[in-house]
């Protein structure tokens, strides 16, 4: 009996997966789609989904098939995936990537097979900088873009100094690094919490109230911003220090925050309302398709993705050995993306404008995210001086 | 224990070691590479395995925390890497060596405990070693570190080779069940064993019993570090991540569910349980509401686990 | 000096949910010598309860109790249906069959709320912050969990010394065999006591709820601190599982508060802020590990077999 699960198997291995024709662009997606993170793979998956309708799901006229793959949040599993794709798939091009440390484990998979990997998500310095690849693109950020963003709008506020808090894991450290680089004022107190254990965030939001700072800074993505800002209310902070915050507050967070989020700001390059026809047309289908949900930066990313896929596909005209010529196309950024036009930097990070988002009620009394103003316009990172690309 | 007739649990177990010998035609035949790549890593999760099984199932030593060697022996290679030294001469023992020696000085302060403080114990010192990972910021930090270069053996094996890898992988798989096989049958693995049954006994005969199960338990450590080298060469990837306790579990239930003190039961569990893990997440993204209960029943009614049942089944 | 008695607050209020969390542990494993790691499956499902109950019920206090009532009967299934079938079998037999509950126990909370977490709103009157202390003003909900745990943790302890039942739950914690030719119906009790911890689990993750989210997995974490604490109070413990419980929270939280600057005293800042929080997540296990060194069996030892 064991035998013939463990035959059946691998016969499963071996030829469950060749039913996938011959002529057709081969597209995998590696997100998180089990555990306590899988809402954020779903809304991935979702407006992926949603970008292949509008296109017909056919790229120059070629069927697209997608592959799903579930890197359960860990390096190992989702590096994995990447080579079951790569190996056994053999797709034409990997996108997805929520996570900087799945990123980084998968990268070589991909670069050394030459395949095109498109970040809907990750943004690690080290892709920015000494492993930028030909092969690798963005349609996100790198990660310091967004504090950084923060930073200029707190110095814009006239903030004469800020107590900084977020978890200790290296995104953590590049947030806080981020604030700190464009932040003019004095940064009294720099606090680091245990990622992802501690949950209970008492003890520093005790010492961010002693240490008479003007602001709080924060960043805490998931369930640990909706967690954070609980706590931040109940202590009662809201009405004694102002509170600013990168990948704290989302669509995907806001209904577990509720009122607790109104009016604190945060910096995005994509929010829901950005007057762009595309971007119109994206939200408007999202949420007839999916009635008891709203898109968020995550989704949109993932959106462009596949447009940007797209664009160097048709540039080809389905020709996908013709590799040079497609990175070629997918440099020039050359699709409609939803946060509005942007250039590609020497690093395949795009240079891009970042919005200050808030929080309020909408026209049917429901919380949601809306642009304030815009921060910052053209903003490249930090680290593409570091990349040997030209 | 280990003269037992033949019975079908030794018939799947040459079955799966035949199989792992010829995978690699399989795969070359069908050009389905991904096999390999799954399968290497299923003999390195197994290595792992068979090493926990001599302290667990041989020793009665319950670790809960043997995962942090899978840790040690990658930082060892990462760390080597980063620092420029990429001869897999230097990388394995450094390796074989640091395991040695986490593995002398938790075992010397956890065998002080027994029973469930012991695996309380054995947790606690893994979960230290994962923070410290965390907090080892030149080395990636809680992002880990990737690996740029396989460890270089000049020649005689070439580790960027699937192929060769795969075979490098088995065979330390095979020398080790060797290995664990004399220690057993020899004077040594006697004494542990016994001590394992009943400690107050053998130390009233007069054995040194806290210092033989060290040395088991100091073997078992480093061979799972060799599984921990392989493992960092395998996904060019090391991070704290595989040093968390429920990859210590993950370890545990392998050796559990392929039959705990049999030679071959953590190969089994290994394959049975990653190839139902990959399957089933093939099948349903919610596999682990299959995995979850299937686990249940193979403790309610299934015994000393695959090879126990397998042995009862043959003898009727 | 103010801030110092916030943080033993903020300490004290994270010890005495983990002592509700490790008092049924402790129950079930010094009793039924069950190694229970679905433990933490039941703190997640008081969780998810009361926010269902309450967004239900519209009646914070009301749906609290509901969801109490709810993790009891669920317990008590799920003793019935599974895990009573394991008193007798190896400690590793308990760790791989719960481990396979707490997956299933995850991925059917996914299922039926789905994965995006729930949120459990505080009525207005406990969102306030009270004064405490002259300067000090101090969350009101968190003090209410003091409140709470603390006149629960005085409750299990008349209970466990006052009472029959109470005597029979010592006896058996001290010598399991001893009760069966008592004439006592064993089944019956060890159901009660299962029930009774799976309860408390259920409150200490409903209790837990405002403050974090209510979320898959969010017991895994909290239950290895849990394991933590009876393991350094002695198995089987009450009284243990109580010290354990306020000694871990405090150490844990003003480890945090006040390590960082401590070491900033003896290293460079850069080197003392990559070290402290490494360092301060580290000081519960090598509390136990030091513990467990020292005293073998923990602080409290309650068994002698």
């Amino acid at each position: 009996m064991r035998t013939a699960l463990w035959l059946a198997g691998v016969a499963w291995l071996a030829f469950g997966n060749s039913a996938l024709s011959a002529d057709s662009i081969k597209i995998g997606f590696v997100s998180t789609f089990s555990g306590p993170t899988a809402v954020i793979g779903n809304d991935m998956r979702n407006s992926f989904e949603l970008a292949l309708e509008h296109l017909g799901r056919k790229m120059d006229g070629k069927p697209v098939e997608v592959i799903y793959e579930d890197d359960q949040q860990k390096p190992d599993i989702g590096k994995q995936k990447t080579e079951k794709l790569v190996q056994s798939d053999k797709v034409d091009f990997i996108a997805g990537y929520i996570w900087s440390n799945v990123l980084l484990a998968s990268l070589k998979t991909a670069v050394d097979s030459q395949t095109f990997l498109i970040s809907a998500n990750a943004g690690p310095s080290q892709l920015a900088g000494e492993l930028c690849s030909p092969y690798v693109f963005s349609t996100s950020w790198q990660n310091d873009q967004t504090p950084q963003a923060m930073g200029l709008y707190m110095n814009q506020k006239g903030v004469k100094s800020v107590f900084l808090i977020g978890p200790n894991y290296a995104a953590g450290k590049d947030m806080l690094a981020g604030v700190k680089s464009t932040f003019k004022g004095e940064v009294v107190g720099e606090e680091y919490t245990v990622w992802p254990s501690q949950l209970d965030f008492s003890a520093e939001l005790t010492k961010a109230r002693n240490s008479k700072a003007e602001s709080i800074f924060v960043f805490y993505p998931g369930a640990a911003g909706v967690q954070f800002l609980n706590q931040y209310v109940q202590a009662g902070l809201k009405q004694q220090i102002p509170l600013y915050t990168a990948f704290t507050i989302d669509e995907l967070s806001l209904p577990l925050q509720k009122d607790n989020a109104l009016g604190v700001p945060g910096a995005q390059e994509w929010v829901n309302d950005l007057p762009n026809e595309q971007n119109k047309k994206f939200v408007e289908d999202y949420r007839k398709k999916y009635p008891d949900l709203r898109p968020t930066y995550y989704g949109a990313q993932a959106y462009d993705a596949a447009q940007l896929i797209n664009s160097a596909v048709v540039a080809v005209k389905g020709d996908l050995t013709k590799k040079d010529a497609m990175k070629a196309e997918m440099e020039k950024a050359n699709f409609k993306s939803l946060r509005g036009p942007f250039k590609y930097g020497n690093n395949h990070i795009p240079i891009q404008n970042f919005y200050l988002q808030d929080v309020v009620k909408d026209a049917e009394g429901q919380l949601s995210l809306k642009t304030v103003a815009t921060i910052v316009k053209d903003d490249q990172d930090r680290f593409h001086d570091k990349c040997p690309m030209k | 224990m280990m003269k037992t007739r033949l019975n079908a649990g030794h018939l799947v177990a040459v079955l799966a070691v035949a199989g792992l010998l010829v995978l690699p035609l399989y795969s070359a035949l069908s050009g389905n590479i991904f096999v390999l790549t799954l399968f290497t890593r299923i003999v390195i999760m197994a290595l792992a395995a068979a090493s926990l099984n001599l302290i667990m199932g041989y020793g009665g030593m319950m670790s809960f925390g043997h995962a942090a060697y899978l840790g040690i022996g990658g930082y060892a290679v990462g760390i080597l890497a980063q620092e420029g030294i990429g001869s897999g001469f230097i990388q394995f023992p450094m390796a074989l060596l640091a395991s040695a020696l986490f593995a002398l000085v938790i075992g010397a302060l956890s065998l002080r405990t027994r029973g469930v403080y012991f695996i309380m114990i054995t947790l606690a010192f893994a979960q230290m070693a994962y923070y410290v990972a965390s907090g080892l910021a030149r080395y990636g930090g809680d992002d880990g570190l990737t690996i740029y270069k396989r460890s270089d053996f000049s020649g005689l094996v070439n580790l960027s080779n699937r192929v060769q890898f795969y075979y490098l992988c088995l065979a330390c798989l095979l020398l080790t069940v060797f290995l664990i096989w004399r220690i057993v049958n020899s004077r040594f693995g006697m004494v542990v064993r016994g001590l394992r049954s009943n400690e107050q006994r053998m130390q009233a005969i007069g054995f040194p019993a806290k210092r033989y199960q060290l040395v088991c338990f100091i073997i078992a450590g480093t061979l799972c570090g060799l599984a921990g080298a392989l493992l960092a060469n395998n996904t060019d990837f090391v991070s704290p991540a595989v040093m968390y306790w429920t990859r210590s579990g993950d370890l545990m239930v392998m050796v559990i569910l392929g039959g705990m003190g049999t030679l071959f039961g953590p190969l089994v569990g290994a394959i049975v349980y990653l190839l139902l893990e990959e399957l089933l997440s093939q099948i349903t993204e919610y596999w682990a509401l299959i995995m979850g209960p299937l686990l249940l029943l193979i403790v309610l009614f299934g015994r000393g686990g695959i090879m126990g049942v397998l042995g009862r089944l043959s003898r009727g | 000096m103010l801030l110092v008695v916030e943080q033993v607050l903020n300490g004290l209020q994270f010890g005495l949910l983990l002592f509700l969390l490790a008092a049924g542990l402790t129950l079930v494993f010094g009793i039924m010598d069950l190694v229970n790691l679905a433990h933490g499956s039941l703190y997640m499902m008081g969780a998810y309860f009361a926010a269902t109950f309450v967004a239900w019920t519209g009646n914070f206090v009301l749906g609290a109790i509901l969801a109490l009532g709810a993790t009891l009967v669920l317990g008590i299934v799920l003793e019935v249906v599974a895990l009573r079938h394991l008193y007798g079998r190896d400690h590793l037999d308990h760790v791989l069959a719960t481990f396979g509950l707490i997956l299933f126990f995850n991925e059917a909370v996914r299922l039926i709320w789905g994965p995006a977490g729930l949120a459990l709103q505080l009525p207005d009157w406990l969102t306030v912050p009270v004064p405490i202390l002259p300067g000090i003003h101090y969350p009101a909900y968190r003090l209410a969990i003091i409140v709470v745990a603390l006149l629960v943790a005085l409750l299990l302890y008349l209970g466990v010394m006052r009472t029959r039942i109470g005597m029979l739950i010592r006896a058996g914690a001290s010598n399991r065999e001893m009760i069966g030719p008592l004439g006592i119906n064993i089944k019956l009790l060890y159901t009660l006591v299962f029930g009774l911890g799976a309860a408390l689990a259920g409150l200490a993750g409903l209790m837990q709820a405002p403050i974090l989210t209510v979320q898959i997995g969010m017991g895994e974490n909290i239950l290895i601190l849990a394991f933590v604490v009876i393991v350094i109070g002695g198995i089987g413990s009450i009284r243990g599982a109580f010290l354990a419980a306020i000694l871990v929270g405090l150490i844990d939280t003003l480890g945090r508060a006040f390590l960082p600057n401590l070491l900033r005293q003896i290293l460079s800042s850069a080197a003392a802020s990559t070290a402290a929080p490494a360092l301060s997540s580290m000081l519960i296990y090598l509390l136990m590990a030091i513990v467990l060194v020292v005293r073998p069996e923990g602080l409290f030892p309650a068994a002698r077999r």
